[in-house]
């Protein structure tokens, strides 16, 4: 039961982690960036790559990840999102899916089709044992990369200007700019922060389940987005407990009811939540004017 | 000029263009013009071609962003597989079973796809859009524990596996969990798929053009006022989501139909991604850009062969290229300049020549 | 038992009042208590409100004032808070707003809200919804009935143009027409649901005067082709003196003055709420 709960927690604090990239460009560019998920393939790539050819060790690999997936991020929005700024949110979500197979194909290509036995960055750590129950160091470190990110990002968008100036262009685009934000500067950094966290996700799933496959990302991607939606999406708090709770139901769906229907359960009772509170579980009530 | 644009008013163009393709493609394959890879595309074009048109009427006429499509065409596909195996020893004529699998499948798609608009359409927007994504793999997972067996006592069904569907002796499987159908009887031709194009197009091009498609795109342009001009908003935006998981069923048993062997994962979120990529290609709302879109797409991969494993890395790149030519004006113009720059060359070239 | 007690009956002096030559007709509509809180504020209070047949009523007041919301929940946009509405006698408790729009109110927006990727012609078959039968199949299938039905909507649909002088634009789409042309094309739109009361939401904004002048002629010739009662909110004052023949003034959500034009101009309370107290001004 304890052991379940903790896996809940590890999967979810992933989950988190990825789901405040969706939530942070929802929020000030409106778009679903649909090649968020991939890009957590390419951090894990990258990590793979670092400690098996480099050999370096979990921290600057992790860290080399990170740039990698940053400088994606902005290379990525520039040359592929930033000439949609004016465009029909669908059209720009065309464009991210494009992306997203690109990602997936260029990976396919560099590192083929096989999967790779991702080494455990944070097997050095040792396990927690607290009489029969064993927590994995994975489960702390994800746990705690999660608590770290979410009480930064907070600091950030509250205290910094930058952070200000994000939530002003998730406000009111228009606005933002006639007051002096360079919105466009703004979305860039946007993108790079999330991509970064991406990067940070990648290393974490994939230390707690090591087969990388090109496809790696899509399926997390996909549910994490969906636990921002879950939680409210644009909300920072929202996107960390849709995530958390998201992967301790997933788990326990799992091991009490069926491995195979996990999945369709986690979806049945976002579709309960969506039903019952229409913009997630802190998501703010936007009504139109009439 | 004038002959033309009441032709496309009317969007008749879409029939002819329908026949055409049909026509050009009989011939070409009855002369042996046409490679074996291609011929074995035909029923998967016009496949696609319906899911694209279905897409469409959810998306381009109601207004509501659906990523759950492929859900429906997979309740078609394997309720006409199901129908097609049962009705193999009373209904020779696979044509007339063909018919049968492609109505009743329409009919169980557009069920399952009234019960999840009931909750569905409550939602707006992005939120919507997640649901009906929720939806597409809930009911991917939930066909992946279905296992229906046929004997002589009829239909078995089970969730756990093919031995507690209590089958006698001689029964069949048909839908066996993750491994899907195997074993299919092939039924389905080109042919029968252009009749159902046809026939899709008449429905939805029809709807559209009447009283309820009219309250549909009102809807769509502003539900305040479609309300306040005594629209019920649930009804109307029911019935185009309806009628559009109705015609993807139809199209999946016509698929499911084609092959003889089918997995339910066939049927995900990237198919559900795929067609609705035909539909942005092709024009939100423009049925014969839907057609045109579905159709190229569908055999590009097969022409960018020569691009071996960069084919699916071209095809991403031209995905992205051609959104942000169609949807940013810089592009759009340092494009058609290049273009006419080379034409001016090409002409200058021809007069040179002379 | 015990013996019942003889209570003094009075008659209660009704808040308001109708033209004269809709008397004996039923009243299109009639509020009382109407009101509606969003939080804490109290966005509208104790309106209360008669509408004669053929009457035509202005409702003005500064901004802010809580003149659209009056309209959004006569319309069902909004549910009040408290107090009833009665349309054409019917209690409108619980209608959703197409449901309002079928028993016979009909509006327009301040923001112009337009089927925009629709055409002309579309827009006002759109306001004849209700009035055009024939089922999905018939549609589906191009039955008799839609054909003898969809040349009947477009006649009538022409006809009403008309009225705006609009039939030639029936074909293009209603986003591309111009500021005034589309604010037209909304009351002819809201005039085709057939209603028995026809709300107006500056009907005249961004108008010129000679274009106001035109407008205030086919507001009055609407009411006696169609023999139905408008209400109004507008903010150019030779319109609402020309053609209302009552005026509500709203301030703050409540009804600070009712009566004929001559009646509110002279009103001090009136004169206040839009130039200020003579203190203020110092």
């Amino acid at each position: 039961m304890l052991t379940y709960l903790i896996n809940g927690l590890s999967l979810g604090s992933v989950y988190a982690i990825i789901a405040l990239g969706y939530t942070m460009v929802y929020g000030i560019a409106k778009m679903l960036n649909f090649a968020h998920g991939d890009v957590i393939m390419i951090g894990g790539y990258v990590a793979f790559c670092s400690t098996s050819y480099l050999g370096l060790g979990p921290i600057p690999s992790t860290l080399f990840a990170v740039v990698v997936c940053t400088v994606l991020g902005i290379v990525v929005e520039r040359l592929a999102y930033k000439p949609l700024r004016n465009a029909t949110s669908l059209a720009v979500l065309i464009t991210a899916i494009g992306v997203s197979y690109f990602l997936q194909n260029a990976a396919l290509l560099i590192w083929s089709s096989n999967p790779k036995s991702f080494p455990n960055l944070v097997g050095s750590i040792p396990n927690v044992v607290i009489g029969e129950l064993v927590i994995p160091s994975t489960a702390i470190v994800t746990v705690i990369a999660n608590l770290l990110i979410m009480l930064a990002l907070t600091m950030f968008t509250g205290r910094t200007k930058m952070g200000k100036a994000m939530r002003a262009v998730s406000e009111d685009k228009g606005a933002a700019q006639l007051m002096g934000i360079n919105v466009n500067r703004t979305i860039s950094v946007t993108f790079a922060i999330g991509s970064g966290l991406a990067a940070i996700a990648g290393v974490l799933l994939c230390s707690a389940y090591p087969t990388l496959m090109p496809t790696t990302g899509s399926m997390p991607g996909i549910k994490a987005f969906t636990a921002a939606v879950f939680g409210g999406i644009g909300s920072i708090p929202g996107a960390m407990l849709g995530g958390i709770l998201l992967g301790v139901i997933e788990i326990f769906a799992k091991a009490y009811i069926s491995t195979q229907l996990s999945d369709a359960i986690v979806f049945a009772v976002l579709i309960v939540v969506l039903l019952v509170k229409p913009t997630g579980l802190l998501g703010k009530k936007v009504s139109e004017k009439v | 000029m004038k002959l033309l644009s009441k032709l496309t008013k009317n969007g008749y163009q879409n029939y002819i263009i329908v026949i055409l393709f049909f026509a050009v493609f009989q011939i070409l394959s009855s002369t042996g013009h046409i490679s074996n890879s291609l011929k074995g595309q035909l029923v998967p074009i016009v496949v696609y071609v319906i899911m694209a048109l279905s897409l469409n009427l959810v998306v381009g006429i109601s207004g509501e962003l659906s990523l759950g499509h492929a859900g429906f065409m997979s309740v078609g596909a394997f309720t006409g597989i199901i129908v097609s195996a049962t009705l193999q020893n009373s209904i020779p004529n696979g044509s007339i079973r063909l018919v049968f699998a492609i109505v009743i499948g329409a009919v169980f798609a557009g069920v399952i796809g009234f019960l999840i608009s009931v909750p569905v359409l409550r939602l707006n927007g992005d939120y919507l859009a997640i649901v009906t994504l929720a939806f597409g793999e809930i009911i991917k997972n939930l066909l992946n524990i279905t296992y229906v067996g046929l004997d002589s006592k009829g239909l078995h069904l089970s969730t756990k596996d093919i031995a507690s569907m209590n089958m006698k002796p001689d029964g069949i499987t048909i839908l066996n969990g993750p491994m899907g159908a195997l074993g299919t009887v092939k039924i389905s031709t080109f042919f029968s798929g252009i009749v159902l194009l046809l026939l899709v197009l008449i429905v939805i091009q029809n709807l559209v053009a009447s009283r309820c498609g009219r309250a549909i795109m009102a809807l769509r342009d502003n539900r305040i006022a479609g309300e306040a001009c005594g629209l019920s908003a649930t009804k109307y935006k029911m019935i185009a989501f309806v009628t559009s998981a109705a015609i993807a069923g139809s199209a999946g048993a016509l698929y499911g139909l084609n092959y003889s062997t089918l997995v339910p994962k066939k049927f995900d979120f990237n198919t559900s991604i795929l067609i609705l990529v035909f539909v942005v290609l092709g024009g939100i709302g423009n049925m014969t850009g839907s057609i045109i879109a579905a159709a190229l797409l569908t055999v590009l991969p097969e022409m960018l062969r020569t691009f071996r494993d960069y084919r699916m890395l071209v095809y991403a790149i031209v995905l992205i290229l051609v959104m942000i030519v169609t949807n940013n004006e810089k592009a759009r113009d340092a494009l058609t300049g290049l273009l006419r720059r080379f034409r001016k060359k090409s002409v200058k070239e021809g007069t040179a020549n002379e | 038992m015990s013996k019942r007690e003889e209570v003094k009956l009075v008659n209660v002096p009704s808040p308001n009042f109708i033209p004269e030559r809709d008397m004996g007709k039923p009243l299109v509509l009639e509020a009382s208590h109407l009101g509606i809180d969003f939080g804490g504020l109290r966005a509208v209070d104790e309106f209360n409100i008669a509408i004669g047949a053929t009457e035509i009523c202005g409702l003005i007041g500064p901004n802010g004032a809580g003149k659209t919301t009056i309209f959004n929940l006569l319309t069902k946009v909004y549910e009040p808070t408290r107090g009833m509405i009665l349309l054409d006698g019917k209690d409108t408790h619980n209608m959703k707003p197409a449901q309002v729009c079928e028993a016979g109110i009909a509006r327009t927006f301040q923001n112009i809200r337009l089927f925009d990727k629709l055409t002309v012609e579309e827009n006002v078959k759109i306001g004849m919804h209700n009035h055009i039968h024939y089922g999905t199949a018939t549609g589906v299938f191009r039955l008799p009935k839609y054909w003898s039905e969809e040349r009947r909507a477009h006649e009538y649909a022409l006809e009403l143009l008309n009225i705006f002088g609009m039939a030639d634009l029936a074909g293009e789409q209603a986003g591309s027409l111009p500021y005034g042309a589309q604010r037209r094309l909304e009351i002819v739109r809201a005039l085709a649901t057939q209603p028995k009361l026809l709300l107006l939401d500056e009907p005249a904004a961004g108008m010129n005067p000679s274009e106001t002048e035109d407008l205030m002629n086919n507001i009055r010739k609407i009411r006696d082709d169609f023999q139905i009662a408008i209400m109004l909110i507008e903010h150019d004052m030779k319109l609402v003196m020309g053609i209302c023949e009552s005026i509500v003034v709203l301030n703050f959500g409540k009804i600070i003055a009712k009566g004929t034009p001559s009646q509110i101009q002279n009103d001090p309370k009136v004169i206040e709420a839009y130039l200020g107290t003579r203190k203020e001004e110092q």
